[in-house]
């Protein structure tokens, strides 16, 4: 059935992409501005057969849609930062038992209660850090209304097929415009189940590494008994102290991410063709920063945009290779400079990589990233 | 190329941001146009300076926020003080006369219209504030078609109250004329 165009509020169509990608469970606790996932979701899912529950505070929703992923069903919450940091202890449980689940953070101002109706970029760094211990995690930061609904199935997918939590960020400015967008068919898009086991169930081990860097993963109350442990464990998930396993558990880990980085990094590259200056920038001040190099260029100012989508992991090559061609990275971002340090790791000297963070919940606006780049050219 | 930024402010709980997403709608679905509705509110539900800006276009929208407004509806002086900087030299400021009395004149083609008490007066209801805005909006900007506007008003009001707002937004285009903005004919289909 071909769909109309329809105005869409970001959040929204965060909600009804989910569903879409085969969500069926959500679980969470209102904070702006994230809000209006959860009700959409509190009105969408029972008519799909899902679950909706809105839990009694951040910790437990995130708990509760590990425990809906692990019975076997595609489960996502939402937040924002101060939501962000409870959710942070059961996050890094997810990552450790490896278990599928979607995070929504709609980043608002902080630290603690901050800002909360209005945007920041000040999450990046807690989206990759923000548990404890080594860990491997996606984070994914879309700009336009298309690449939030193909951000959010891909969420899914890429948490589906590796067994990893992905974190989709978002900020107050996309959370809450409109803008026009036709959903497509489910034809049109491609959904990604996780691996069940195929071995009979006294078998089957939830982290055997013969099964390949993601074992496949049984749903409980499918007649494979296993455990689950934060603890670093063996292949049959129980707690472990032996040095060699955990390394290489950990490194299968890493491995995951590693082997798919064709499938996990996008991004979007404009007029970088030829450009002696870089603007890296992603989320709404990603197309702040696509318009002020419209603007450099009509200028005649070599200038171009490298606006990453997937934040974590971050990029590498791609940024490296920016950073032998142009003689300036210019990093604007909504917070005091934390993507840029990631920037500035990986440029590791070959250009002059230059900050431009603003708080206080007002964007960067086009204007001030040409002005910016007028100052380095 | 068309190109047209819109702000409307007021304080929460008048409506503002509902009637950026109309005027998107109308934008977006009905005149098959590119549009951002892109709304900025505070912590308290009523009460605080809100906006809403919306940028409508013949092509894709890049970067959500006004950065050179052409046209700013106040109906709050508070709003019109916190949110009118970022509009064009020579660009409209409509107000609500009884509401906004400080403007810069200067500056900005200042445009009055005592449009709540238009709304009490002629109407009944202070709700179809909106309504009106946006029929005036339409009337004096013509930035989308006057179809398309009816058409997203109807689509939008509660039931009971297609009539009173398609009323209400006519009443708008009736104000816009009297400004000297010439109106396209009201469409019957959409009544």
């Amino acid at each position: 059935m071909a769909k109309e165009v329809r105005l869409w509020e970001g959040n929204h169509l965060v909600a009804e992409a989910a569903i879409l990608a085969g969500c069926r469970f959500f679980a969470g606790y209102p904070i702006t501005p994230s809000s209006e996932i959860a009700e959409y979701m509190a009105v969408r899912l029972p008519q799909v057969g899902g679950t909706f529950i809105q839990m009694e505070d951040e910790i437990a929703s995130m708990g509760a849609i590990i425990g809906a992923s692990l019975a076997g069903v595609k489960s996502m919450t939402a937040t924002s930062g101060p939501g962000f940091s409870l959710k942070q202890e059961n996050l890094g449980y997810a990552c450790m038992a490896e278990i599928p689940v979607v995070v929504v953070d709609v980043m608002r101002g902080g630290p603690s209660t901050g800002l909360p109706t209005h945007p920041s970029q000040m999450d990046v760094m807690q989206a990759r850090w923000g548990t404890h211990g080594d860990h491997w995690i996606i984070a994914l930061a879309p700009a336009f209304i298309h690449e939030i609904f193909w951000a959010t199935v891909r969420a899914f997918n890429l948490s589906e097929k590796l067994r990893i939590p992905v974190i989709l960020l978002l900020d107050e400015i996309l959370a809450h415009m409109h803008e026009g967008f036709r959903l497509p068919d489910s034809s049109e898009i491609e959904i990604v189940d996780r691996a069940k086991p195929t071995v009979p169930p006294d078998r089957y081990f939830p982290y055997d590494e013969s099964q390949g860097d993601v074992p496949p993963l049984a749903a409980f109350f499918s007649g494979y008994r296993f455990n689950i442990t934060g603890l670093n464990h063996d292949k049959s998930g129980f707690p472990t102290t032996n040095p060699e396993i955990i390394q290489r558990d950990m490194e299968r880990q890493r491995r995951k991410i590693e082997r798919h980085l064709d499938e996990i990094l996008w991004w979007d590259e404009h007029e970088l063709e030829g450009a002696e200056l870089a603007v890296i920038a992603y989320g709404s001040i990603g197309r702040s920063a696509h318009a002020a190099v419209d603007r450099a260029r009509a200028l005649g100012i070599r200038a171009g945009l490298f606006r990453p989508i997937t934040l974590w992991p971050f990029p590498e090559k791609r940024v490296a290779a920016l950073a032998e061609q142009v003689r300036t990275i210019l990093v604007p971002e909504m917070n005091m400079g934390q993507l840029v340090l990631e920037v500035e790791r990986v440029a590791a000297g070959r250009c002059d990589v230059v900050p431009l963070g603003k708080v206080g919940g007002i964007p960067i606006d086009p204007p001030e990233i040409l002005e910016a780049i007028k100052a380095r050219v | 190329m068309k190109h047209y930024e819109l702000r409307f402010g007021g304080v929460g709980g008048q409506g503002v941001i509902l009637a950026g997403a109309i005027l998107a709608e109308a934008a977006v679905i009905y005149d098959g146009l590119y549009a951002v509705q892109s709304p900025t509110y505070t912590a308290q539900v009523r009460g605080g300076a809100t906006k809403v800006d919306v940028i409508i276009s013949d092509r894709p929208v890049i970067y959500p926020r006004a950065t050179e407004i052409d046209f700013f509806l106040a109906l709050a002086q508070r709003s019109y003080d916190v949110f009118h900087h970022q509009l064009k030299d020579g660009g409209i400021v409509l107000v609500d006369e009884t509401l906004v009395t400080r403007v810069d004149e200067d500056r900005y083609r200042v445009l009055r219209v005592p449009i709540t008490d238009l709304a009490e007066r002629e109407i009944g209801r202070v709700v179809v504030v909106n309504a009106i805005s946006l029929g005036l909006t339409v009337g004096i900007t013509g930035v989308v078609s006057r179809r398309a506007i009816e058409q997203a008003v109807a689509a939008r009001a509660p039931k009971g109250t297609v009539d009173m707002n398609l009323k209400a937004l006519n009443l708008g285009f009736e104000q816009a004329a009297r400004l000297g903005f010439p109106v396209e004919e009201r469409t019957e289909e959409a009544v």
